[in-house]
């Protein structure tokens, strides 16, 4: 019995994360609308420069500031990327919309070989954290009840967030109609890229706060993308309480899945979310998506045309790279080769 | 002069809506758009207010030309908007939907708060907390006015404000409108119902099929039962 | 008046929604050739008690008889082949369509020849449709797509096609929503004047009063889910309970129809 309850503990740890990253994701999509693919890069991101900070600044403050200061960090790069790519596709069809957040996976990925090698990383213990509680004859590590008791906490901080202030009204708001809100005078485009900022933010401190559990390597973005997309559609698609429900479950399914059906345990998950799909079709928390609110006469154009100045920085970009044999070695121009491609075919 | 608009035209893909609309508003007037369903009313105030994309012409508002700014930063410029179907935010509440409106408050502008609001529209005051969606559709018109209030707006668009409401109901958007008119707050207000927009206007333009057809007072309106018989079938 | 045959008849009618009594208690009756109005605040119940009568929703109890036939709870299509027509409070016709093909549908399903393919569609009831498109004036109208139509046209042409099944009883939820007021006018004069015609029993809801005065034979006031008046527009007029809860002043509606009002 006591194996058990470990068993169920543990799950509920790795919860945590995956709850962090969904409810970013989630939150993401009710505002933008958009499913960003790339949200599994963030969380990597975030594990990666918490590695690297928190290996190179010691102590307790170097570890728990290391993880926070990454995913702020991480959250700026989030700002970069919605004003420089985002806020042109927000319109677009949505297989315009996951081909370019793929892309930019795809693109980090590659950057995260180049920076930090292909080889796994192991991270700090947390300061505080580094022993085993003894339960029953098992040892469950101090550091998952932290997590197991952090789940919690996000929730009810995004809940105050989302109920409590201005911007968490606006938000709310926004996710049901979003030309009302611009009516009212309030400027979407910082909604939009503060909502990012907080989504890119969760994902990030999911990352971080796995490093002393896992490893770090360059496929724990589409390793965890997947368990996220399972995650949202069970919880339902713009609901945080789902994805903190969902998150359990997941994990728990993750856990005991394997010891009672070891066969199927790959699967199991998806089987669920069929379940829930054919029983409650937007998910367990999600509402059913009314029409949605459009105003007549704003068009959907795919995607800006280039102004002068951004085409001839295109084209300069475009002979630089072509003139890469040149002068590059044979790594960079490895890479090279590989981003344009960007390997659509794995 | 609070709104000037000039040679305003507005497409829909390829359908040409509006064409060469030309209107004034004064300050702390209340002034009429009258037309049939289809005619172009809503299509101009989404056009004003930078809604429509497909537009062309000057808009002029407090003297600045607001053509080319988009639709938040008008808004935020004292212009405020209430759409035709209310759009309520169904998932918050009363309170939660007046907050979405709230602006800082403006010089030029009479300055609103909840309190005052809940005394314009008793009825949002009694259901602070309850969610738009689970208001009747009286309660809603009172709220998204009462929204597009809280921006502390010097000219409102009000798009068919007294459509699919009871008469009672009508009755205190007359009074709502009135005290909003003479706290100073300058209106347009688009209407199928003549005893309704008689009693709370000062001026009329007639709209049909995208063209201004008729602007003058109500009294010039009403010496010409010919236009109002051609144009409205009122 | 006791020759004619009750179409409808609604007793104890009750819904309520998580504790919140939409409709309580409601009992009514509508004969042959009436045209009864429903009128009422908004949110006072009525959208749910035309639910109720046209199977889009279960009643919590009561009983109601259409035609001799019990058919509280039973489904919208089994209720519409009784001899139940209805309009909508937002128009509901194919945009792409003409005019003639919109009526041409509606015949086919009312024929049930959905599944004969081997009939030729353009010629379908051609006559048929020709001649509901007359009776709501729209015969000039037949080969234009419905997408170019005015607004008060298309409410005609809607009228046409809820004909085509050839009702009892017609149910018009807010009919004239969205019209100018001489558009509003006309289209009930027209369903008056096919309804006496015809025998046809109408119940519609509205919230223009010169439209409801004009042509109601009989008024129902709903409040809060219950019935608190009933009876003719002048009896209706003169309750000081309907002023205080509806009809307000009559600020707002024509000065023939304020009468016993102001008093």
């Amino acid at each position: 019995m006591p194996f058990y309850i470990v068993q169920f503990l543990t799950g509920l740890a790795s919860a945590a994360s995956l709850f962090l990253v969904a409810s970013g994701l989630s939150i993401i999509f009710g505002v933008t609308r958009i499913v960003n693919f790339a949200h599994g890069a963030f969380y990597m991101l975030g594990a990666y420069v918490a590695f690297t900070l928190t290996d190179r600044f010691s102590g307790a403050l170097g570890f728990w500031g290391g993880i926070v200061v990454a995913a702020l960090i991480i959250a700026a790069v989030g700002v970069l990327v919605e004003m420089a790519l985002l806020r042109r596709i927000y319109h677009s069809p949505e297989l315009f919309q996951l081909l370019a957040t793929f892309g930019l996976t795809l693109m980090v990925e590659d950057l995260v070989v180049l920076i930090w090698g292909p080889s796994e990383l192991l991270g700090r213990r947390a300061p505080g954290f580094k022993g085993a509680v003894d339960f029953f004859g098992q040892n469950i590590p101090s550091y998952d009840l932290f997590l197991i008791a952090l789940g919690p906490i996000v929730l009810g901080i995004l809940w105050l967030l989302f109920q409590r202030t201005r911007w968490g009204v606006l938000v709310r708001a926004a996710t049901q109609d979003r030309d009302m809100v611009a009516a009212l005078g309030v400027n979407q485009k910082w909604l939009f890229t503060s909502v990012f900022a907080v989504g890119v933010f969760l994902a990030a401190l999911g990352g971080a706060l796995q490093i002393p559990r896992d490893a770090v390597h360059h496929a724990m973005d589409l390793r965890i993308i997947v368990d996220v997309f399972v995650v949202v559609v069970i919880g339902g698609l713009g609901s945080i309480i789902g994805a903190f429900v969902a998150a359990v479950l997941v994990s728990e399914l993750n856990a005991f899945g394997i010891l009672i059906f070891p066969k199927i345990s790959i699967i199991l998950v998806f089987l669920v979310m069929a379940a829930v799909l054919i029983v409650r079709p937007w998910g367990l928390f999600g509402k059913q998506e009314g029409p949605a609110r459009r105003t007549p006469g704003l068009t959907v154009n795919p995607w800006r045309t280039l102004t002068s100045g951004e085409q001839l920085a295109a084209t300069a970009a475009l002979i630089i790279a072509a003139a890469l044999p040149l002068f590059s070695g044979n790594y960079a121009l490895t890479i090279g080769s590989e981003i344009p491609r960007w390997r659509a075919c794995r | 002069m609070k709104l000037s608009v000039q040679d305003l035209n507005s497409h829909y893909g390829p359908a040409h809506i509006l064409f060469d609309i030309a209107l004034e508003v004064g300050d702390g007037e209340v002034v009429a758009l009258l037309g049939r369903n289809g005619a172009g009313k809503s299509t101009t105030f989404r056009s004003i207010i930078g809604l429509v994309e497909q537009r062309s012409g000057r808009i002029v508002f407090e003297g600045k030309d607001v053509s080319h700014q988009p639709t938040h930063a008008i808004v935020s410029r004292g212009l405020g908007y209430v759409p035709e179907e209310r759009r309520i935010f169904t998932e918050l509440t009363v309170e939660e939907n007046l907050e979405v409106g709230r602006q800082p408050r403006r010089p030029n502008a009479p300055h609103w708060t909840r309190e005052k609001l809940f005394a314009l529209f008793p009825n949002l005051g009694e259901m602070r907390n309850r969610p738009g969606g689970r208001m009747s559709g009286g309660e809603q018109q009172m709220l998204t006015i009462a929204r597009t209030l809280m921006g502390n707006p010097s000219l409102v668009l009000l798009d068919e404000p007294s459509e699919g409401l009871s008469p009672k109901i009508v009755e205190q958007m007359v009074d709502a409108i009135l005290i909003m008119k003479k706290e100073g707050v300058s209106i347009v207000v688009s209407e199928q119902n003549l005893h309704f927009a008689k009693l709370i206007s000062d001026r009329a333009y007639i709209i049909e099929r995208g063209r201004i057809c008729f602007g003058g007072t109500m009294a010039e309106l009403d010496a010409r039962p010919d236009i109002r018989d051609a144009h409205l079938s009122l | 008046m006791s020759m004619v045959p009750t179409l409808l008849s609604v007793e104890g009618l009750s819904k309520s929604y998580g504790g919140v009594h939409a409709v309580r208690g409601v009992s009514f009756e509508l004969k042959a050739g009436e045209i009864l109005a429903l009128i009422g605040p908004n949110g006072a119940g009525k959208s749910t008690c035309f639910d109720m009568l046209n199977g889009q929703k279960d009643p919590d109890s009561g009983r109601i008889n259409l035609l001799g036939e019990d058919t509280a709870g039973r489904p919208p299509r089994a209720i519409c082949r009784l001899g139940v027509g209805r309009t909508f409070q937002i128009t509901a016709t194919f945009p792409t369509m003409t005019v003639r093909e919109n009526v041409q549908v509606a015949l086919v399903s009312y024929r049930r020849q959905l599944f004969n393919l081997w009939s030729s569609t353009p010629r379908f009831e051609q006559g048929e449709a020709a001649r509901l498109l007359e009776l709501v004036g729209m015969g000039g109208y037949a080969d234009r797509p419905c997408g170019e139509l005015a607004y008060g046209d298309l409410k005609r042409l809607e009228l046409a096609v809820a004909l085509a099944n050839q009702p009892k009883l017609l149910l018009m939820d807010e009919p004239t929503a969205g019209m100018a007021p001489r558009e509003r006018i006309e289209l009930m004069r027209l369903t008056a004047r096919i309804a006496r015609e015809q025998s046809i029993g109408v119940l519609f809801t509205e919230h223009d009063m010169d439209v409801v005065f004009e042509h109601a034979d009989r008024i129902l006031v709903l409040n809060r889910g219950s019935l608190i008046a009933e009876g003719s527009p002048e009896q209706v007029r003169g309750n000081p309970e309907v002023r205080a809860v509806y009809l307000g002043e009559g600020l707002v509606y024509d000065a023939r129809h304020r009468k016993g009002l102001s008093a």
